[in-house]
């Protein structure tokens, strides 16, 4: 392939690096504080979850790599470097040069992404045509390839297929098709298993495994399981009501740690518990984000191990030993 | 959890022989009206819940577990089989006499999505009252004080009860749910996936709450989820459906430790949790499932996709038959519990 792409460098290290993001949401009830000086690098051929609960931003901070914010939203400060481009400054037409051939995403509900009144077939060689250097001749060829290369049976008979009569794991696997025709370098993948049954879901994912580390991508995996995200991410990046609170590779996070959030996320998962009685909840609720004298750490309010000092900014990010950082004044085994 | 589920005297639902087709749009010429089709939705499902026992039923989307639970419910009509509730035989009785009938409300059902079982115009307080003013016939200071027992029961604040299920979270939508469900003293509770749509935080207490409810009012559950972690945090016992048939029940913790049928060893390969490296044992199950239209009734439902399959499995349905004590699986080669699946592709 060597049509001109956006000026980008798929090489430079890291591949892509938000930093100090914050975004905030307009609204009518007030001003949303939904990104709170969020960071985080993702080298490339790298897999990193980020994981949280609902409403702690995973999908905000995935929505502004990809330049689709909805109106209401503000960026009020921070960058997006992407393979050294920075995307919050980028115009519109470098963003869809970008978007689809070098960031493809992978939304939660296929069916409502894909187009109901176009065969699949057809969509991956809209893509294609746009992004990919492939003439509309050749397009249909190659998005059966793509349909084959996500192991759809008979891809030549489903590229005529509506989205309607392909079931639920197959729609997702169509987007993927789409996601990867262009052989982005960045995949975000938006809870690409939500509601899909757990076999199929085992599919999904080693599919995207598998192709990703074939072709050096990196992946962004977006998810509320903890689960998922430890069997298939190299590095977890916790989130909480905006903020990332921890982030390490992945088994140093499971098995130590850092950050009080963290603890108690891995402690309400029913992954390995013997018993209900082992599981503990996480106390209290996300704070509300249009409160103006929101404190520094946004989990103090529910923490075990608050100070008075929590809620001081700023709150200061620590390097771990093994890698990673946690953002906390009093994180977890930092007596010892 | 107790490893023998407390099986005394009958059961409080039987289940045995029951099926439910639906007949589809066949490609109908003048001359051949009656050549239709049938979609199996469930095929032959025998199975009891004891009293204060909860049963988890597992299996993917379209397997057939939301037809077994309206059947059970009584919300539709087998088309063969018996169901029998507390002595009586309630599959007899037609889905639309039901409403009426004596055992109506000691069959409870709580949704999956809490959010949008709930009617958005009704407080708290309503949704619970209403189920105790149609099948209780309370009214006035009765009503609200059972109301206010129940909603105490699921630890739902008074003060919430005059809210609109938009003024409340999550978990308080489940908890509205669960207490509406409970609150006319059923004996037999169905969860839909009571939990998939809360977050792990509060998923755990909503647990826990049912775990507790259970012991304090002698219930029996019927448990149906996706979340196979789940299933074996709370169940006494677990059925495993697939292409509307059981194909192993038997204790959770010992289905669990050791799956027989191929079927259940794929299902539970491919959960994932923290610290276990299940990539590295996961079973594939290649390609689709049968279709569930006109089924072959002497070809295993799993046959094509299974990496145990023999011939045999191609020319005789195998039967649901005792492995170990108390665990049953429709396999023909489910004995050799120990030996894994030979042609099992391990990613």
């Amino acid at each position: 392939m060597s049509a001109p792409r956006a000026d980008i460098d798929r090489r430079s290290l890291p591949l892509l690096a938000i930093d100090d993001l914050s975004i905030e949401f307009r609204t009518r009830g007030g001003i949303v504080r939904a990104l709170d000086r969020v960071a985080f690098e993702l080298k490339r051929g790298e897999t990193l979850a980020l994981v949280g609960e609902s409403g702690s931003g995973k999908s905000v901070t995935a929505h502004a790599v990809m330049g689709i914010l909805p109106a209401a939203a503000h960026v009020a400060g921070g960058t997006i470097s992407f393979g050294g481009l920075s995307l919050l400054q980028a115009d519109a037409k470098t963003l869809d040069e970008i978007r689809g051939r070098e960031i493809a995403i992978i939304f939660q509900n296929p069916r409502a992404a894909l187009n109901p009144i176009r065969a699949v077939g057809k969509q991956i060689s809209d893509i294609l045509v746009r992004h990919g250097n492939v003439t509309a001749a050749q397009a249909p060829g190659r998005a059966i390839e793509m349909l084959a290369k996500v192991r759809i049976p008979d891809p030549k008979r489903r590229a005529a297929s509506y989205p309607f009569e392909l079931s639920g794991g197959m729609c997702q696997r169509v987007m993927i098709a789409m996601a990867l025709a262009c052989e982005p370098a960045l995949l975000i993948a938006d809870e690409p298993t939500t509601g899909v049954d757990i076999t199929t879901q085992a599919v999904i994912m080693d599919l995207i495994a598998e192709l990703a580390s074939a072709e050096g991508m990196a992946t962004l995996l977006i998810t509320h399981d903890l689960g998922l995200a430890s069997e298939y991410c190299d590095r977890i990046a916790v989130m909480h009501a905006g903020q990332v609170v921890e982030s390490a590779p992945t088994s140093l996070l499971l098995t130590r740690p850092h950050h009080p959030y963290t603890a108690k996320l891995i402690a309400a998962t029913p992954g390995d518990a013997a018993s209900l009685d082992d599981l503990a909840s996480i106390p209290g609720n996300l704070p509300d984000l249009r409160r103006d004298d929101l404190p520094a750490c946004r989990y103090s309010a529910r923490c075990e191990r608050r100070a008075d000092i929590c809620v001081m900014p700023p709150v200061p990010r620590v390097a771990l030993a093994g890698g990673g950082h946690v953002a906390c004044r009093r994180p977890l085994g930092a007596e010892a | 959890m107790t490893p023998e589920p407390p099986l005394v005297g009958e059961p409080l639902l039987a289940v045995e022989g029951l099926r439910k087709l639906y007949p589809i749009a066949a490609k109908r010429t003048w001359r051949d009206r009656k050549l239709r089709s049938y979609l199996h939705a469930v095929d032959g499902v025998d199975f009891m819940i004891g009293a204060g026992e909860t049963v988890g039923l597992v299996g993917e989307s379209g397997c057939g577990k939301s037809t077994l639970v309206r059947l059970v419910t009584r919300l539709i009509d087998p088309s063969a089989g018996t169901i029998r509730f507390a002595g009586g035989d309630i599959g007899a009785v037609p889905a639309k006499e039901f409403g009426r009938a004596a055992q109506r409300a000691q069959i409870q059902m709580v949704f999956q999505d809490a959010a949008d079982s709930l009617n958005p115009r009704f407080t708290a307080f309503r949704a619970i009252a209403e189920p105790l003013r149609r099948l209780r016939g309370l009214n006035g200071a009765a009503l609200r004080a059972r109301v206010e027992e129940v909603a105490g029961l699921t630890g739902l604040p008074l003060e919430l009860l005059g809210r609109f299920p938009h003024q409340l979270s999550g978990g308080q939508q489940a908890r509205v749910g669960i207490a509406r469900a409970i609150a006319v003293e059923p004996r037999l509770l169905i969860l839909d996936e009571p939990t998939s749509a809360l977050d792990v935080s509060v998923q755990v207490v909503i647990l826990q709450l049912l775990q507790d409810l259970k012991t304090r009012l002698g219930l029996s559950y019927l448990f149906v989820s996706h979340d196979l972690n789940v299933v074996r945090l709370l169940c006494d016992r677990i059925l495993v459906m697939y292409l509307g048939h059981i194909v192993e029940s038997g204790p959770a913790d010992r289905v669990f430790a050791s799956p027989s049928h191929p079927y259940t060893q794929a299902l539970l390969s491919a959960v994932p949790s923290p610290g276990n490296s299940a990539r590295q044992r996961r079973i594939d199950l290649p390609g689709e499932p049968r279709s569930p239209i006109d089924p072959d009734p002497s070809i295993c439902p799993l046959y094509g996709r299974c990496g145990r399959a023999t011939d045999e499995c191609r020319t005789s349905m195998p039967a649901l038959r005792e492995i170990a004590p108390s665990r049953i699986a429709a396999c023909h080669y489910a004995a050799m519990e120990a030996t894994p699946p030979l042609a099992a592709v391990t990613v």
